[in-house]
């Protein structure tokens, strides 16, 4: 957690991205604004389906406009709009200035390639280096990365590997080329639990190290915690609230946000304490409700969110942003809370149980 | 020899069972006893099938041996000079003692001994079979790649309707188009008929199997094509795939260095499985154009009822279908590493 | 996502109108329908059309191209092109579909035998398999046409028994995937009997696919069926068939190839519309086309 207020890094401004499939439009990213300053930690948080992961591939343009894709909004990275570069120009930067980590290790290596190729291939195709030189520094790398015997693993298959040692692989062909921003999709998500917490330090620890900006993306909140600067949480292809971290934590103002922090067990205290569930099911893309995308599982959803969609509006600081009408804390909410409490039922018609709002 | 479809030319997909891609990949090694045991059992029942539907053919081999002219007594003699007296097991189980020792036995009706009618003929349908398939290959792995890369394209779209097209297309109609075309119709530049072998002289050897090898190749082409399209298609959406995007290989290299390899092994199989039918012959190719390939000769010898060279044809096609299976194996121990541990 | 590698735009928004195109029913689809039916119609009602008869020949109409009383012109010895395409559809098509329906129903039955029982049962039909198939299939037909004497029947059960491995492989594929399922697994813990277990739980999912793929193989009987007549070996003349039709005309192929043209024709567009119409249903089965 370092080095806030620096100079930004990647800026994205009003990203959409939209699919067209047999059943209707998706519409998997709306509106989306984002920036990352260098050597900062931003953590993109959501459900799954909530858009993070396209919108991930959308500020890299791994995603871009086709036939059956449409895109909007604009990208850039250090002074260069992006998202207006093709794939030949793009390919530039990937690997070699942003390089991206996926949530699975099991596929996201080349099954019939050696690792040591895998790594090396990145290296030669960004910088004018010889075979030897680049196996050289993919030694160093999987040294780095924690990897025991790494002249040994070099010449091993990705099935020979454990599903933490591949994730290490690929931090290792991620960081290869010193990018200055790193995109980690969910990075531990498919990993056994004890394994989780070593690649996340492992992450941690390389990012400070080599003072580079990462993009963090995880469903998890615990995750993020104590490893990002800022957060900014998705719901439904937008981005619903985002906020410096102690901020959010400290006082959540989308009821959203709140939900995902009362569904987490608390870092410290009791382990006894009765974990809540968001009621309902994430949204379907293809048709969003109207309102407020969240007002169908919203505890203290109002007719206003059923049909007004709110805007991003400032929480004090323009640091911290959030869409709700009924923001969690003001006067308004307190209102709508003791009136669907009394009810029994949210405006959507979604069961309200006291314990549920009384939290 | 898992799962392709081959009997007796493919249609233009092979059925895609969920099996067909990990199936015949798993544990080749541990298996190998079991493998060759089942190989050989192969081996025993295609010959000894071979022996009971040549007895049962219809007509006296003797007679047929003899002539039409000869006495009853001659019929008899020739019958026992074939030792066609002597039961089948037993004839077969003699056959099969030559076989080990190294001897086919001779034509019926020539006398030639067997093993050197088939080095005669083999060659030649080696030659054919090989063009038409290394043909076949450049032809459709190339667009295959292009059209799993940009499917719906119009290069997809162009070559997927040829490819129907193709597939279509009888090879006895295929080839009889072609020689109006390019023999004697409307242009006569390559010869209609006839086989020239490779040491008399390269040139009208190459002329003389163009058109068989066309006519061979389209429809199999149209069929590669389609299978290495669809896996391709599926291997470009793996994560790897994007991880090679993500690094900034240039598409390419993705295609050609990540992707062709995994998506290989369905076409591979399927190649040698036709490698391996058309060695036993393309009789229709060979009888439209005139070529003294295996194919003829088994159909020959049919006729014939000389069963001593059928014997030993359809053994040669047995062994090198057993053979190019256990290649196919062994390559997929290549390809694909994930198999070598499993060993 | 259908192009997986589809490099950025160089544009940021693009508005392209909806793109429907994928979704809509090709023409080609309702060509395909419209030619299958009529061909199966003329096959069908071939006696009852007002067609020349077509083993009559009119010594006016030898060889002859297309004339208002011939409409397809006529062979070397005068017989009508077009009655005879007709009555040929029926030959053509009988081998093809019966060919496949008892190869689809014995191969089909086999194979989930041994994708369900595996074991013993498996090794002796993948043994079955592989002998078939390493035997040529061509010998094997000549064998039985010589042995069972020539005739629709025999060639019918050759082709038939050639189509069996590969039904085999299909339904065993197709049964190993349906057996690992819940409901066939609970069927099991029921302890319903295997027979009971393979005609109501297996049979239903493993029909589709081998129909499916048997469709194609009719499009496929079709040549094969020609290509013996080609040979001399297929339906005895003077019954028409395309395949005997084609073969005919090789003779006089330099200076009238009309005569094959014309059954060859026919014979392609059949056997394109069956694999078009055999491919597109065969792609609709199939769950994984778009993923990401």
């Amino acid at each position: 957690m370092s080095a806030a207020g620096k100079e930004t890094l990647l800026s994205a401004a009003d990203v959409g991205v939209r699919f067209h499939t047999p059943r209707g439009v998706v519409r998997a990213v709306e509106d989306v604004s984002l920036d990352v300053r260098e050597g900062e930690v931003v953590a993109v948080v959501g459900e799954s389906g909530s858009g993070k992961t396209v919108l991930t591939r959308r500020l890299m343009g791994l995603v871009a406009a086709g036939r059956t894709t449409d895109v909007s909004g604009t990208v850039d990275y250090a002074g260069s709009r992006i998202s207006d570069l093709s794939g030949p120009a793009l390919s530039r930067f990937w690997g070699a200035e942003i390089a991206l980590i996926l949530q699975d290790p099991m596929t996201s290596l080349n099954p019939v390639k050696r690792i040591d190729a895998q790594i090396t291939e990145t290296i030669r195709q960004h910088e004018d280096v010889t075979r030897a030189q680049a196996r050289e520094r993919a030694v160093e790398l999987l040294r780095q990365v924690g990897l025991a015997e790494p002249e040994r693993r070099l010449r091993q298959y990705p099935h020979e590997l454990s599903g933490g040692m591949r994730q290490r692989v690929t931090i290792a062909i991620a960081l290869s080329c010193n990018p200055r921003l790193l995109l980690a999709d969910e990075p531990t998500t498919a990993l056994d639990v004890t394994v989780q917490a070593q690649i996340l330090d492992l992450l941690a620890g390389l990012q400070r190290r080599r003072r580079m900006a990462m993009l963090l993306v995880t469903h998890d909140l615990r995750v993020v915690r104590s490893r990002a600067d800022r957060i900014a949480v998705m719901y439904a292809g937008r981005i619903v609230e985002t906020a410096p971290t102690a901020d959010l934590f400290a006082a959540p103002r989308m009821p959203y946000t709140e939900a995902l922090m009362h569904a987490l067990p608390p870092s410290a205290g009791p382990n006894h304490v009765r974990l809540q569930t968001i009621p309902g099911r994430p949204p379907d893309l293809l048709n969003p409700p109207a309102g407020c995308r969240f007002s169908p599982r919203c505890p203290y959803a109002q007719d206003r969110c059923l049909t007004e969609d709110p805007p991003l509006r400032d929480a004090g600081s323009p640091a911290h942003r959030y869409r709700c009408w009924f923001p969690v804390g003001s006067p308004a909410w307190s209102e709508a809370r003791d009136r669907n409490a009394r009810r029994g039922t949210s405006a959507a018609g979604t069961p309200v149980s006291e314990e549920m709002v009384l939290s | 020899m898992a799962d392709t479809t081959a009997v007796p030319a493919p249609p233009v997909a092979a059925p895609g069972p969920p099996e067909r891609r990990r199936g015949r990949r798993r544990f080749p090694l541990r298996r190998v006893g079991a493998r060759l045991t089942h190989l050989l059992l192969v081996l025993l029942a295609v010959t000894f099938l071979s022996f009971v539907v040549v007895d049962l053919l219809p007509g006296d081999a003797a007679v047929v041996v003899a002539g039409d002219n000869a006495t009853p007594e001659q019929v008899q003699q020739v019958r026992e000079d074939l030792q066609l007296d002597r039961p089948l097991v037993v004839r077969y189980v003699d056959w099969l003692g030559g076989v080990v020792t190294g001897d086919l036995g001779e034509s019926f009706r020539t006398g030639q001994p067997v093993a050197d009618a088939l080095a005669e003929r083999v060659p030649v349908s080696f030659q054919i079979t090989l063009v038409a398939q290394v043909l076949a290959l450049i032809v459709a792995v190339p667009l295959a790649i292009y059209s799993a890369y940009r499917p719906g394209r119009p290069v997809d779209r162009v070559s997927m309707t040829l490819g129907f097209g193709a597939a279509a297309m009888p090879q006895f109609v295929l080839g009889m188009v072609l020689i109006v075309l390019f023999a004697g119709g409307i242009w006569s530049v390559l010869p209609a008929t006839g086989f020239t072998p490779f040491f008399e002289s390269p040139l009208d050897n190459l002329r003389s199997i163009i058109l068989p090898c066309l006519t061979l190749m389209v429809a199999e082409a149209a069929v590669y094509r389609q299978l290495l399209r669809s896996d391709m298609i599926s291997t470009l959406q793996e994560d790897f795939i994007l991880m090679a995007r993500a690094k900034g290989l240039p598409v390419r290299r993705i295609l050609l260095r990540h992707a062709l390899r995994p998506s290989s092994f369905s076409l591979i199989t399927l190649s040698g499985l036709n490698i391996g039918r058309l060695l036993g012959g393309t009789v229709i190719v060979e009888t439209l154009f005139a070529i003294p390939g295996l194919g003829q000769l088994i159909v020959q010898a049919v006729f014939n009822r000389d069963y001593m060279l059928l014997q030993g044809a359809l053994l040669f096609v047995a062994v090198a279908y057993v053979v190019i299976n256990m290649l196919i194996d062994l390559l997929y121990l290549f390809l694909d590493p994930r198999v070598r541990r499993h060993g | 996502m259908a192009d997986p590698i589809a490099p950025a735009p160089t544009t940021t928004a693009t508005a392209t109108p909806a793109r429907a195109r994928a979704d809509r029913t090709p023409w080609g689809w309702w060509v395909a329908w419209a030619w299958l039916g009529t061909v199966v119609l003329a096959a069908v009602f071939a006696p009852v059309l007002p067609l020349w008869d077509p083993d009559v020949p009119d010594y006016t109409n030898v060889a002859s191209g297309i004339t208002p009383q011939h409409w397809l012109g006529g062979d070397t010895l005068g017989r009508d092109t077009f009655s005879r395409v007709v009555h040929g559809a029926r030959a053509s098509l009988l081998v093809g579909l019966c060919a496949v329906l008892l190869g689809a129903v014995v191969g089909g039955t086999l194979g989930m035998l041994a994708g369900y029982f595996g074991g013993r049962t498996e090794r002796v039909l993948a043994l079955v398999t592989d002998v078939v198939l390493a035997f040529p299939g061509l010998v094997l037909i000549i064998a039985l046409v010589a042995i069972l004497g020539a005739s629709l029947t025999n060639l019918i059960l050759g082709l038939a028994i050639l189509s069996v491995p590969t039904f085999i492989r299909l339904s065993r594929a197709a049964t190993l995937v349906v057996a690992q399922r819940e409901f066939v697994l609970a069927a099991r813990a029921y302890g319903c009997r295997p027979m009971r277990i393979i005609l109501r739980e297996i049979a239903p999912n493993v029909v589709l696919p081998v129909a499916a793929y048997g469709f194609i193989m009719v499009g496929l009987f079709i040549v094969v069926e020609g290509s013996l007549s080609f040979l001399g070996l297929g339906i005895p003349p003077p019954t028409p068939s395309w395949g005997g039709m084609i073969a005919a005309g090789r003779v006089e192929l330099l200076t009238y190839p009309h005569i094959s043209l014309f059954p060859a024709a026919v014979m392609f567009l059949t056997v394109l519309s069956i694999n078009y119409v055999g491919e597109r249903t065969r792609k609709r089965f199939e769950v994984k086309e778009s993923n990401l």
